[in-house]
């Protein structure tokens, strides 16, 4: 009697638990924060994204801004103010009203100088101070001391604080709130009972009831439970283990395409690195760079390495980003006669399959890249072999990730380094530190006080220039232009563009992954879960 | 127990045969990439299939082991010796050199080796060859494993200062220098012995190790280590067995130092 007592709680137990819906997935890291003005890790921005309600988003499939907390928005003054008109009648998570006062509270908290917000820096655009004018409880106005670039994208990341809640940033207009947060665990979101948005049949999204976001940062692990079926996705997969699963398991593996991240490589030009003065004449040499772009062959990287989910790189802006790529740019052949006419042009000459310079140095040069970074050791390697083919003598070495960023950054002892670029963000002002040649991230020539080419002067005319404008066509011609200019002058060779890869289990529904990040979960208050679709029915 | 010996003798006597004979034999060089077939499964071409960079992997097998067993011997010889030095010396010398040596061993006992190597590694010139680099990673690993050792030789050489015929050798008139050599040298020659194959396979797992965190052998040479890469994680549940040929040669190489190893321990 008390085992059929037993059995039938256990049973309605399980039948409690899985009436709730709930959607799995691994976070890599612990988020640092839950306070949307402070993210800039990628786990608090996977919270931020689920629980933060913005005044508009970036449909991540079309690419074209929609309307969400603001009905709509007009951009003025040259990209100096915006003005939202929002919706009425929507509550945070804690039932306090959401109004224009809660957009003017989160514009204070982000241009705060003393919260050094991370989001709120991508609005800073000159000297002054930022002024919200609520009009009425439904409308609000912004104005920025100067012209913001890209001003009404901005706002995808901004999610709406509310200024009166005692909950203070744990209130949210997003479609899950946080539930239960245990560090090294796992962080659980449950629905917010007052989100805004319905579906046609007037039913409150989102589909699912809570989120599990399990913190595990061993990919092999993440694996295994979604092939244990624990967790329902994987948002980004490498090559390799894409591959593998999909022998396995093909149902499970979904290919959106080229991703916006490029792998690339460059020499080092600085002129005060420690290097010799013959291998500084190298590298700061065009032809010397073009030649190495055009003995490198990058549909072997993008089939050996990549297994075909990759495609040769052109240039800093990739192909998915729809808008922004250059289209005219054709990406480089491989062709080792026409490298080495290149190398003659400067006084090189192969003697005894062994490349010298003009004074006789044999052409020897190492490469740098993080260990443990397969898929970048593999195409080091495989340009070990291109190179030789033209006499060049390539020495491969893998450092643990802080020494390379030492020399990269601050000893700028080494000769050419391959690494990746992540890009989350289409709009190419964002890679502002990159290309102008006084930024940070400039990094064959960092902090330059004056532009050291010619070239590198018209792309920082070119860059501030397309960042002093709202008129979009203006900025496309000057990015276009920055683009020809890199292509033709290799201070990045770009290697190839890698698909962006996802695992998806088959009970997770309406999951159409996509190239930006949230690749798998950028629709999350449209997805159904297996046992969600059984029960709508 | 002679006949697993023997045959662990003849094993590793084949391997090295193989290692060395290897390169008179016509074959693809390991370096070499068959871009047109990745990752292909054995053939008449490729006798063990070829990796993901469509590299020979019998080739590479081949090169790796005598990478690994060259080296590791090496650097299982100056661990023997510096163990052999400072643990004689510190039993015979003095009580002060005694301490400082102990506490020196101590020391070393209690450095994390990893961060260590990886700190190295790190600060070695980028061009060198990837030979010179192995090799660089192989000293390093001889210089900092000697330190257990060197207790165990400390100790027997104090038991050995003891006996009573150092005693009657010492009362005979010999130096310290002469009573070294003659007397407790050869009788701490089964410890050190010992100590050398016990430190071979150590080293090798170590440097597999160091591969398995990208910091082994620099490409295109292989070695054990790097390998063993292509096993690490989720991997190793869709490997087809020719990709566990180089785990196999590893296991069976160090089980059969451990058999070789077995007849000294009893002769101690």
């Amino acid at each position: 009697m008390k085992c059929k007592l037993a059995l039938c709680l256990l049973l309605s137990a399980t039948v409690a638990a899985r009436a709730e819906s709930e959607l799995r997935f691994c976070l890599r890291s612990e988020p640092k924060t839950f306070n949307p003005v402070l993210v800039e890790d990628d786990s608090s921005e996977t919270v931020r994204y689920l629980t933060g309600g913005v005044l508009m988003r970036l449909n991540r499939a079309t690419q074209q801004l929609e309307p969400e907390l603001a009905t709509s928005w007009k951009v003025s003054g040259n990209g100096k103010t915006i003005s939202f008109k929002l919706r009425q009648g929507l509550h945070f998570s804690d039932g306090t009203p959401f109004t224009a006062e809660d957009v003017a509270f989160t514009m204070q908290k982000l241009m705060d100088p003393s919260v050094h917000s991370p989001t709120g820096d991508a609005f800073r655009s000159g000297e002054g101070r930022v002024v919200t004018r609520v009009l009425t409880p439904t409308s609000v106005t912004v104005t920025f001391p100067a012209p913001v670039v890209g001003l009404d994208k901005l706002f995808d990341e901004v999610a709406i604080l509310s200024a009166h809640s005692g909950q203070k940033e744990m209130a949210v207009l997003g479609p899950y709130r946080v539930a239960d947060y245990k560090p090294g665990s796992y962080l659980l979101l449950k629905r917010n009972p007052n989100y805004w948005k319905h579906d046609t049949s007037g039913r409150q999204l989102p589909y699912i009831d809570a989120v599990r976001l399990e913190i595990q940062q061993n990919r092999d692990m993440e694996l295994l439970r979604l092939m244990r079926g624990e967790i329902d996705f994987i948002n980004s997969l490498d090559a390799e283990y894409y591959d593998k699963l999909k022998a396995q398991a093909s149902g499970l593996v979904e290919d959106a395409g080229t991703s916006l991240d490029a792998e690339q490589m460059w020499f080092n030009q600085v002129a005060a690195s420690p290097l010799p003065a013959y291998e500084k004449a190298w590298f700061t040499s065009t032809n010397f760079r073009r030649a190495i772009s055009d003995s490198i062959n990058r549909d072997d990287l993008a089939r050996v390495v990549f297994r075909g989910y990759a495609r040769p790189a052109v240039s800093w802006i990739s192909p998915a980003n729809k808008y922004w790529f250059n289209a005219k740019l054709q990406p480089r052949r491989f062709d080792q006669q026409a490298a080495l006419a290149l190398l003659a042009q400067d006084g090189f000459s192969r003697k005894n399959g062994t490349l010298y310079d003009r004074a006789g140095h044999a052409v020897e040069f190492s490469v740098i890249t993080n260990a443990g970074n397969k898929a970048r050791e593999e195409m080091a390697t495989m340009i070990q072999q291109d190179l030789a083919g033209i006499g060049i003598k390539l020495n491969v070495v893998t450092l643990d990730f802080p020494s390379l960023i030492e020399r990269i950054t601050r000893t700028f002892d080494y000769e050419a380094c391959l690494l990746g670029l992540t890009n989350n963000s289409l709009d190419p002002n964002t890679q502002m530190t990159v290309w102008l040649s006084s930024g940070d991230d400039h990094q064959w020539d960092p902090h330059q006080k004056t532009p050291a080419t010619a070239w590198e002067a018209e792309i920082d005319t070119l860059m501030r220039e397309q960042a002093s404008t709202a008129d979009v066509k203006k900025r496309k011609q000057a990015v276009d232009r920055v683009q020809e200019i890199v292509w033709q002058q290799e201070p990045f060779i770009y290697l190839v563009n890698k698909d962006s890869l996802s695992a998806v289990s088959p009970s997770l529904h309406n999951a159409h992954p996509v190239v930006l990040r949230p690749q798998v979960y950028w629709n999350i208050d449209q997805l159904t879960l297996g046992n969600e679709v059984a029960r709508t029915r | 127990m002679k006949s697993p010996r023997g045959l662990a003798i003849g094993f590793l006597a084949l391997v090295i045969a193989a290692c060395v004979a290897g390169p008179l034999f016509q074959g693809p060089a390991y370096a070499q990439q068959f871009r047109d077939v990745p990752d292909a499964a054995p053939s008449r071409a490729h006798r063990l299939g070829t990796d993901d960079l469509g590299r020979d992997r019998l080739a590479r097998l081949l090169e790796g082991t005598r990478v690994s067993l060259l080296l590791a011997p090496a650097a299982a010889l100056l661990s023997t010796l510096l163990a052999g030095l400072v643990g004689a010396t510190a039993a015979l010398a003095g009580r002060w050199i005694e301490r400082a040596l102990l506490a020196a061993t101590d020391l070393f006992l209690s450095l994390p080796w990893l961060f260590l190597l990886i700190t190295v590694r790190a600060l070695l010139p980028l061009n060198i060859t990837p030979f010179a680099s192995v090799t660089v990673t192989f000293v390093l690993l001889g210089s900092l494993g000697w330190a257990a050792a060197a207790r165990v030789v400390c100790a027997d050489t104090r038991a050995l200062c003891s006996a009573d015929f150092v005693l009657a050798a010492r009362a005979g008139g010999s130096g310290r220098l002469r009573l070294l050599w003659r007397q407790v040298m050869p009788n701490l020659m089964p410890v050190l012995s010992a100590q050398f194959w016990v430190s071979i396979p150590v080293f090798i797992l170590t440097e597999a190790n160091l591969g398995m965190l990208g910091l082994g052998v620099a490409e295109p040479l292989p070695s054990w280590g790097g390998l063993l890469r292509e096993l690490e994680g989720f991997a190793m549940f869709s490997a087809h067995w020719w990709q566990f040929m180089p785990l196999v040669l590893l296991v069976v190489v160090v089980g059969c130092f451990h058999l070789t190893l077995h007849r000294q321990e009893i002769s101690i």
